[in-house]
């Protein structure tokens, strides 16, 4: 059961590279739990239901269009619900409820680093992204380079990301999966990665919008019905929530004071492992710009018929994110009372005291749930097992979209064909491609099941924050950006993130072994790059890389891309020539 | 046909009006968020203890809950106000702008098409 939490405890690890900074390495396996029937019945509810939105999507499915980006018939209110969908993943529930419970306000801290990348998202890219791409990023940043040579690249980052955050969430899926339902590891991983697949090959973009959007509303409605329940307990005070939070939390947790003496810790001041500034700093970067660059959320922009739905689309996502941001908060503070006190939920039944801190069963990441059984009995445990089984499903068919279309798209009817394949033949390879990622996906989801996979997600964001966002920024707003720029700033993006980490702590130190002896005479795992966040290093190579090359390039063909952004820049602002909804 | 719209629209002082204003008003809204972001994430760095503090003798409020809380509230905000004034008056400057060029064109080179 020891290996259980800490496995448990660090499965945030797996799906949000923010907490990597809080914990050790994934190095066990999760206890496989007693068979969950309410919560496999209520699962299979909703697959069934997503079947048969996936077999009535698939019959709307004609044209690439219809495929990719729905024909961009999605408005901006289930664009926006979408959105918060693939925002929302079972790592934001579980392992943010965790924090706050675990580490009381530094959980908050990272809901707002969560948030902040909407309103630039909007300010900065919404719009354009509509008014130039159709169904890839790529679309934009090759809009007036080298189709060739971008798109190649823009496709290789893209399919970085997607692969490594696609194997981080498998893993977390089937460790989640073996905890919530019981079920074998194997059968976990397989089960998902084959749903992923029939929702993508045979519902394209439609099905996996009506995914998003489903589970975001059991998300919704389950967080919300919980954090009433657990108000009620308190009269539905926030401030007896929180005083009596901090009376307890203030009992279990001792630090030691400037003259040395031991005592409670205040739940609402920001504990230890954001004080190094420039770490605080990367992760925020890196959080903000890292959302702005990942591929599957870039996409859904080209889902919605014109750029007022796009900017509306970020209006009820962010409405949603913050809501639900909020909720789990309070969450978190009713279960430090409500789940910290209670003795069934703790192994032995020893709950926290100052000596000695219990082990919550299943782990820190189980509080969420525990919450849920003792303010709504079984039934509503298995609901919300059930919607976080349906998290974990919308987000990698989400992912795999992303990838397929890299490869469909990008490699093979723009690269490969050079424009000339057909609209059958660019989805049938698009349908190959999802086979392709989710057999990837299955085989290295089994494969680390044993592994610390946290890092992957680092470098998924990092790459998205230091590859893809450097060059599609650039692309929208700087007239002087080459095909030769683009290509120095991406590949430097990509290469210095995947270094930085694979030199950090986590990989260099934890995986690796490279140990040293601190200087408290204990023997640590270190790493040669400092911090755990490559961003706030990464980032700004790219951008000079991206500025120097360009400026050095004095090509003829240069001079072309350079002459072709004045019209590139009168679609971006006006949206005349975009492509519009589709046709039926 | 494309890129001769493109010029016009581009020649017109509406288009330039256009970009300037709206430019100004995103990259105001934006570095709102931004120092107030990174304004925030410093005080984390370098004075936890400010964001404990409460406002009044053992209440609940502190400043870190309020400070959050607002920040929740007002980003939400600007994205509200950017979207309504982008929804109407900035949209329908840009319909302006592409009817004018339409209109310039069929003018300027009847029969062309």
């Amino acid at each position: 059961m020891r290996r259980l939490a800490t496995a448990a405890a660090t499965f945030a690890l797996l799906l949000l590279p923010a907490l990597a900074l809080a914990g050790g390495p994934l190095e066990g396996q999760t206890e496989k739990q007693p068979l969950n029937l309410h919560a496999i019945g209520m699962f299979l509810v909703f697959v069934a239901l997503t079947m048969g939105i996936t077999y009535w999507a698939a019959s709307r499915t004609k044209s690439a269009s219809d495929y990719y980006t729905a024909g961009g018939g999605i408005t901006g209110f289930q664009n926006g619900l979408a959105i918060a969908g693939d925002y929302m993943s079972a790592a934001t529930l579980l392992g943010l409820t965790a924090m706050v419970y675990g580490q009381g306000y530094d959980g908050y801290i990272y809901m707002i680093a969560w948030f902040v990348g909407w309103p630039i998202i909007l300010f900065l890219m919404a719009e354009r992204l509509r008014n130039l791409g159709k169904f890839t990023f790529a679309d934009i940043t090759s809009y007036r380079l080298d189709q060739g040579k971008v798109r190649t690249l823009a496709a290789v980052s893209s399919l970085t990301v997607v692969i490594f955050y696609l194997v981080a969430q498998m893993v977390g899926a089937g460790q989640l999966i073996k905890l919530l339902f019981g079920l074998p590891y194997e059968v976990a991983v397989i089960a998902v990665g084959c749903l992923m697949m029939v929702y993508v090959i045979f519902g394209g973009m439609i099905a996996t919008t009506w995914v998003q959007i489903i589970k975001a509303g059991m998300l919704l409605c389950g967080g919300t019905l919980v954090a009433a329940l657990a108000m009620s307990y308190f009269d539905f005070s926030f401030t007896r929530l929180v005083s009596e939070a901090t009376v307890r939390f203030a009992e279990i947790n001792l630090v030691k004071d400037a003259s040395g003496a031991l005592v409670g810790k205040d739940l609402l001041k920001p504990g230890g492992f954001l004080s190094d500034p420039v770490n605080a700093i990367s992760l925020g970067i890196g959080l903000m710009f890292g959302t702005a660059g990942l591929p599957h959320i870039l996409m859904r922009f080209f889902t919605v018929g014109n750029a007022k739905e796009a900017r509306k689309s970020v209006l009820y996502a962010s409405a949603f994110v913050g809501y639900f941001f909020n909720v789990i908060f309070i969450m978190g503070l009713s279960a430090i009372i409500l789940v910290g006190k209670d003795p069934s939920f703790f192994e032995k039944g020893a709950i926290s005291t100052a000596a000695a801190a219990g082990k919550v069963v299943g782990g820190n990441n189980m509080v969420a749930m525990h919450l849920a059984k003792f303010v709504g009995g079984n039934l509503l445990l298995g609901f919300l097992a059930a919607v976080a089984f349906a998290t974990i499903l919308a987000v990698v068919s989400g992912l795999a979209l992303a990838g397929a279309s890299a490869v469909s798209h990008d490699l093979y009817a723009r690269v490969i064909k050079k424009g000339k394949a057909t609209e059958a033949e660019e989805m049938r390879v698009s349908k190959m491609a999802t086979i392709g990622l989710g057999v990837i996906a299955i085989g290295l989801g089994i494969l680390f099941e044993k592994q610390n996979v946290a890092f992957m997600v680092g470098v998924a964001f990092g790459i998205a924050a230091a590859a893809n966002f450097p060059v599609l920024i650039l692309s929208m707003y700087w007239k002087g950006l080459t095909t030769r720029g683009a290509i120095a700033g991406g590949i430097t993006g990509l290469v210095a993130s995947i270094v930085l980490v694979f030199f950090s702590k986590l990989v260099w130190g934890d995986i690796l072994g490279h140990t040293a002896v601190n200087a408290a005479g204990k023997t640590v795992a270190i790493g040669l790059f400092p911090w755990e966040q490559p961003a706030l290093f990464a980032m700004p190579a790219a951008f000079l890389a991206a500025y120097v090359f360009s400026k050095m390039d004095v090509s003829a063909r240069a001079k072309a891309e350079i002459e072709a952004f004045d019209d590139q820049w009168v679609r971006a602002q006006t949206g005349f020539g975009a492509s519009g909804a589709s046709k039926h | 046909m494309s890129s001769e719209m493109y010029l016009k629209m581009r020649q017109n002082p509406k288009f330039q009006q256009l970009v300037k204003t709206r430019g100004r008003y995103a990259a105001f809204l934006s570095a709102i968020v931004l120092v107030a972001f990174f304004g925030y994430i410093l005080t984390v760095a370098f004075s936890p203890s400010t964001l404990a503090v409460r406002f009044s003798e053992g209440g609940t409020f502190t400043v870190g809950i309020v400070a959050e809380l607002s920040m929740f509230i007002g980003f939400w905000i600007l994205v509200a106000l950017y979207v309504r004034r982008a929804n109407t008056e900035f949209d329908a400057l840009t319909a302006e702008i592409v009817e004018q060029a339409k209109t310039d064109i069929a003018t300027g080179s009847r029969g062309a098409a």
